[in-house]
Order: C-alpha cells, then sequence, then structure tokens
C-alpha cells in the first residue's frame, strides 16, 4: 500500500481529503464534539498546567529577585578529591582573620559580612523565650540584606572592635518578652550573657513565596562578640555590585580565598561559593519535574481521547463501508482511502486542540484572577500553543492509521455489497 | 455481422477465466473456464440464469475482482495481476462501471457525483467541472445537475450513475443489470440512452435478464453455471433461443 504519487496530486488529494474532512465533520457535528472532549480535556488541562508553571516561575524568580541575585555565600566544603579528601570538616571551618583585606582584593564585591548563627535562650524579667536565633553581624550586613535598623542605632565600628555585649532585636522579640516599646538601653539576658539592646531591626521583608507565615525571633549582636561567645561555623555573605558581574565577584573571591588558605594550584578548594541563582536551578529543575508529572497525566488523559478518536473512526469506516467500495471502484487507490480517513482523524483531533486551547486560554484568564496573586503572571507560551497542535495531529495520526489502514484494505466488491 | 468479421482489435480477451469460492467445505465454481474476446464499438448482452456467473465475470471484467486463473487482457495488457494501486488507476481510466443498485453518494448533487472518478485521475481540477458537466450533457440530466440523489427519480439516478462511468471516458462501458431496479418505461429510457452511446462509438457490455433488453445489443453471449453457452449475433441468438423454448415445450409436453 504505497503512496507513490507526485507532490502535486499528493497536495491535490491531500486539500480534497481535507474539504472531505471538513463535509463529513460538519454532517456529523454533535459526534464530532462529544468525539473531540478527550482531546479537548487533555489540551486545555496541558495549557493550563503550562501556563500556571510559567507564572509560578516569574513569581519565584521575583521572590528571589527581592532577595537579591546579586548575593553570594561562602561556605566551607570538604573537597572530593585530593589529600583533604578524608579530613574533619570542622577542621575546615573559617576564621574570622581568613576575611580581612577581603574588599580590597576583591573590586565586584560591594559589601561582605561575616555571619555565625545560634540558637540560644533569651530572656528580660520573668520572661524567657527560648530557640531565639542568634546571628553575629558586621556592619556591612544591612546593605546586603536590605534591613534596616528603624529605631536606636545599628552597630558602630567600636562595638565590632571591642567585642561589646550590644544587640539588636527585632518587634516580635520586643513584643514576645514584653519589652517596653521604646525598648533602646533596656538589658536583655542572651544565654549566660548580658547584652544592651541598641535599636530595633526591621523584620524580614515579605518577599513572595518567604514572605508568608510568621517571622522568626530574631537577635543580632556583633560578629566578634558571637565568635567570643562561640567559636562557630562562619559563613560569608558577599553582594556583587550587579547581578551581572557576579561571575566576577565569584573568580575575584575565589582567588583571595584560595590565596588566604594557601591552596595551591591545582588542589581543590576548601570552600563553595553559592549564588542565588543554584537555588533558581533548582527551583527549576522543581518545575520541569511538576511538568513531567503534569505532562504524564496529560498524556494519559490525551491517550484516553485518542482511543475515543480511533473508535469513532472505526465506526466511521464501517458506516461508510458502501462509500468507500464505491470510491475504489471509480478508482480511488488504497493510499488516497487511507489519506481520506487519516485527514479526518487528524482535522477532528485538531479542533478538539484548538477548542482545548480556547479552554486553555480561559482557565488561564481564571488562574491570573486567583485572590493570592501567585500566577497573576500566568500565560500560555507561544511554543506550549504550538506544541498543543502538534500534539494533536500526532494524536490524530495515531488514532486514526489504524482505522484507515482498514479502509484502504476494503475489497471494492465486498464493500460494495455491504449493507 | 459476426465477430469474426469485425476488423476492430479486441478490447477485452478473457482466456479460460476461473472463480471459484469456498464456502464451507464446499468449492463453488462461480466461473468455469470463461473465454471470450470483446471487440471495440461492440454492444455486448450478457444473459443466463441467476446464479450463472455473469455478476462474477463483470466483476472480473471490472478489474474490481480477480480470477482464481485464467487471463485477462484489457487493451492487449494483462490486469488481473496488477497491484491493487495499479488496478485501481485501470478502473479509474479504462473502465466505466454502473451497478444495478446506483451507488451515489447522497450528500453529494449530481454533479459532485458525476466528478468523483475525476477527483482520482490526473484531471487538473479547473478541467473536473467542465468534463463532469459534458457527461451530465451526454445523459441529457443538465438540468437537474444540483440536485441531490434523493430528489431525482430511479431513472435519473441510473443516468447520473451512467455520466460517472463516462467521465473519465472510459474504454469499455460495463452495466450490471443496470435496469434491475426500474420500472418498464424508464428502463426503455435507460436502454434508449444505452443505444445511443453505442452509435456514439462506446464499447458496451450490458448484463440483464430480459429479451428486450438484450434485444438492443449486437451480440448476446448466453451462460449456464459458469460457462458460455452461446455467443451469438443478435439475430441468430433470437432463431436459437425460440428453437430451444419449441424444443423446452415439447420436452415438457406443454399444450
Ligand atoms: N462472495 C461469494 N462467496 C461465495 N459464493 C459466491 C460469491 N459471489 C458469488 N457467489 C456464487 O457464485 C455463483 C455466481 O454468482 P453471480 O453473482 O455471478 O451470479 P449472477 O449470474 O450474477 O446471478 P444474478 O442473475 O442472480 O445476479 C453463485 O452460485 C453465487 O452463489
Ligand atoms: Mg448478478
Amino acid at each position: 500500500m504505497r503512496l507513490f504519487l507526485h507532490p502535486i496530486s499528493l497536495l491535490r488529494l491531500l486539500l480534497q481529503s481535507a474539504w472531505l474532512a471538513l463535509d463529513q465533520i460538519w454532517a456529523n457535528k454533535m459526534r464530532s464534539i462529544l468525539t473531540t472532549i478527550g482531546i479537548i480535556i487533555g489540551v486545555a488541562s496541558a495549557t493550563a498546567v503550562i501556563a500556571a508553571l510559567t507564572g509560578l516561575r516569574l513569581y519565584v524568580l521575583e521572590s528571589f529577585e527581592s532577595i537579591g541575585t546579586n548575593k553570594i555565600f561562602i561556605v566551607p566544603e570538604r573537597p572530593q578529591t585530593g589529600k583533604l579528601k578524608n579530613s574533619n570538616g570542622w577542621l575546615l571551618r573559617f576564621h574570622p582573620e581568613e576575611f580581612s583585606g577581603l574588599l580590597e582584593h576583591c573590586p565586584s564585591v560591594a559589601n561582605f559580612t561575616r555571619s555565625m548563627g545560634q540558637r540560644l535562650d533569651v530572656s528580660y524579667k520573668d520572661k524567657t523565650e527560648s530557640g531565639v536565633s542568634i546571628t553575629g553581624i558586621d556592619p556591612q550586613w544591612h546593605q546586603i540584606e536590605n534591613r534596616f535598623v528603624t529605631q536606636g542605632r545599628p552597630f558602630s565600628l567600636i562595638d565590632g572592635q571591642q567585642a561589646r555585649p550590644v544587640c539588636l532585636i527585632n518587634p516580635k522579640v520586643r513584643d514576645k518578652l514584653a519589652l517596653p516599646t521604646n525598648c533602646v538601653g533596656e538589658t536583655i539576658m542572651v544565654g549566660e550573657a548580658r547584652f544592651t539592646i541598641m535599636g530595633l531591626i526591621e523584620e524580614h521583608p515579605q518577599t513572595g513565596m518567604f514572605g508568608s507565615g510568621d517571622s522568626e525571633l530574631e537577635v543580632f549582636i556583633p560578629f566578634t562578640s558571637a565568635w567570643r561567645m562561640n567559636n562557630g561555623f562562619i559563613v560569608g555573605i558577599a553582594a556583587s555590585r550587579s547581578p551581572s558581574v557576579s561571575e566576577d565577584a565569584r573568580a575575584e573571591l575565589t582567588f583571595f580565598l584560595r590565596k588566604q588558605r594557601h591552596i595551591k594550584p591545582g588542589e581543590p578548594s576548601t570552600f563553595r561559593l553559592e549564588i542565588i541563582e543554584q537555588y533558581l536551578t533548582q527551583f527549576n529543575n522543581m518545575a520541569t519535574m511538576i511538568t513531567l508529572v503534569a505532562a504524564g497525566i496529560v498524556a494519559i488523559s490525551l491517550v484516553v481521547g485518542g482511543i475515543g478518536i480511533m473508535n469513532i473512526m472505526l465506526v466511521s469506516v464501517s458506516e461508510r463501508t458502501r462509500e468507500i467500495g464505491l470510491r475504489k471502484a471509480v478508482g480511488a487507490r488504497p493510499g488516497a482511502i487511507l489519506l481520506q480517513f487519516l485527514v479526518e482523524a487528524v482535522i477532528l483531533c485538531l479542533f478538539g486542540g484548538l477548542i482545548g486551547i480556547a479552554i486553555g486560554e480561559t482557565l488561564t484568564y481564571g488562574l491570573t484572577k486567583l485572590p493570592n496573586g501567585g500566577l497573576a503572571k500566568a500565560s500560555i507560551p507561544f511554543i506550549a500553543i504550538v506544541a498543543s497542535f502538534f500534539f494533536s495531529a500526532a494524536i490524530g495520526v495515531a488514532s486514526g492509521m489504524f482505522p484507515a489502514i482498514k479502509a484502504a484494505r476494503l475489497d471494492p466488491i465486498e464493500a460494495l455489497r455491504h449493507e | 455481422m459476426t465477430a469474426s468479421a469485425n476488423p476492430s482489435p479486441a478490447v477485452i480477451r478473457v482466456t479460460e477465466l476461473k472463480k471459484q469460492y469456498k464456502v464451507g467445505a464446499e468449492t463453488i465454481h462461480a466461473l468455469d473456464g470463461v473465454t471470450l474476446d470483446i471487440r471495440a464499438r461492440e454492444y455486448v448482452a450478457i444473459m443466463g440464469a441467476s446464479g450463472s456467473g455473469k455478476s462474477t465475470l463483470m466483476n472480473i471484467l471490472g478489474c474490481l475482482d480477480r480470477p482464481s486463473s485464467g487471463m485477462y487482457e484489457l487493451d492487449g495488457q494483462a490486469v488481473s495481476t496488477l497491484s491493487a494501486a495499479a488496478m485501481a488507476r485501470v478502473r479509474n481510466q479504462r473502465i466505466g462501471f454502473v451497478f444495478q443498485s446506483f451507488e451515489l453518494l447522497p450528500r453529494f448533487s449530481a454533479l459532485k457525483n458525476v466528478e468523483l472518478p475525476l477527483i482520482y485521475s490526473d484531471v487538473p481540477w479547473r478541467s473536473r467541472r467542465k468534463m463532469a458537466r459534458e457527461a451530465v450533457d451526454r445523459v441529457s440530466l443538465t438540468d437537474r445537475a444540483r440536485h441531490r440523489p434523493n430528489q431525482l427519480s430511479g431513472g435519473q439516478r441510473q443516468r447520473v450513475a451512467i455520466a460517472r462511468a463516462l467521465v473519465c471516458r472510459p474504454t469499455i462501458l460495463l452495466a450490471d443489470e443496470p435496469t434491475g431496479n426500474l420500472d418498464t418505461v424508464t428502463s426503455a429510457e435507460i436502454l434508449r440512452l444505452f443505444s445511443q452511446l453505442h452509435e456514439q462509438g462506446q464499447t458496451i457490455v450490458i448484463v440483464t435478464h430480459e429479451p428486450d433488453v438484450a434485444a438492443h445489443a449486437n451480440r448476446i453471449i448466453r451462460m449456464r453455471d459458469g460457462k458460455v453457452l452461446s455467443d451469438l449475433p443478435v439475430e441468430q441468438d433470437n432463431a436459437v433461443a425460440s428453437h430451444r423454448e419449441a424444443a423446452l415445450r415439447v420436452q415438457k409436453g406443454a399444450p
């Protein structure tokens, strides 16, 4: 059953088949619509899911922007190779002085702070809160994190140099410990030590996906004070001058820190730099996962839709057996009959796809109006529309092939005898 | 005018044509060694009792079916061994087939029905409508061209079918009981049309049960049990037929 035809004849036959198919579909309007419901639902849900993910991605991207994509975290890391491969990770931790001179050596870095976190009990008079986040910071922390002092004053250089027992708290700590509204100058117990409150710090900004839920109880103390209390695990946080130079900043930081840590060329680094973009990559991976799961579900509904199409095409072939016989009797080649039914299945599916896309667009519009606003930017990418179209056509070919072959193979005499 | 005296070449030549059907354990010999020639411009009627193999022969001549054995040459080309696609092309280009039950597509107008074979031919789009109109004119249905089959009488429907058979200008026009579904008056009209086409030079093979129908032809082939019983020019056939009838009457001892 070959289709050995001249391209122009083939094109002519294709157009002819398309015309016949439209006529046939129009003659069976209701049946055609019911048949394509599977495809309609499949394409509608596929496009809506893709639109939702697109919206979610934009939303997450914006959330990350608000944290700052120019932030670079510096953490110690045991190398995978080299002689330090089996060393004790604790020995590789940073020491406060390892970072001195960093800003001078790294021109692409705008600000830098060391940071050391721990959790301790904090009390004021008879009130105690346990497990409060205590973070030792350098003065530049405010610029990097974009959180400033709203009452009182930030730490001075002297506070740092002398490791003074001073602290900044967030309003939540003030409220939980029942401190007076103007709490500057009050003394609280942080662990075993007394600290004087220097000021109130802004709550963590309400940034998209991270802003939801309650903010933590936070107390900030000068880095040196924290180090004096506990020689803990230091994380460096650098901010590049702009996201576009973050790669330069990264290179400068790597060069600087390798020199500080006396790592010879060729040896692996004993630290790791994390750019916020890496988290974006992680999110993208997650989004891909969701897409795959959704694609699986959608594929199932499309397969079901395809079976519906195949079923109706088989019905169509058996209903029109006499017509097929007649067409063959007047000279239709098997290929021409095959094409006629294949084109009919494809057009049926394309109609389904078209309606599906229209419904998908409507659903997407609905998503953008959802109250929480996370999907406000949901939209169906053009490529998804094109893909839906091709996919529908492919389902048409796949599900129409068997009935079409059946029709093409009919014996003209047998077919004409069919009642 | 006998077949052997006709100088025109054989359009159809079948030799020892056989067709068997297996029904369960039984084998039915629908055609049991048919050999005959049909020349250009002949008007041949095939007659015979029901089940004698007339339709089986016609279907093979129309390339709708293949013989179990034997040879079929159309215009000097062996056709029964061609591929399905090549057979389709032969049906399209060289054969016009008229069925007893018209076989029109109900959703198409008469003109569209006539045009049907052309969409499977190489005829360019623009010429199709013109050719279809010409064919419709030939069967005198010009004023009914836009009607659908269910808006036409039986005779008109058969005219549409004949126009469809003629539209590709076939070498041979085959008709299997074309008047079987029509009343006497309409049958006569259709037969007049066939005679007219024959006068215009069309080679025609027609299957019929009715002697009046056969009378229009110039050669009559009688079949029985899948074999050719007699193959005579119409005048001789008439003589033989009346003789045979007389013999039968004598045999049966009829009054
Ligand atoms: N598809 C088939 N399967 C089995 N037997 C068949 C088939 N087609 C025809 N026959 C048998 O072949 C024989 C010839 O049939 P055919 O249709 O050619 O007869 P016919 O001369 O056209 O009869 P009628 O005048 O009734 O149309 C019959 O005995 C019939 O039963
Ligand atoms: Mg018959």
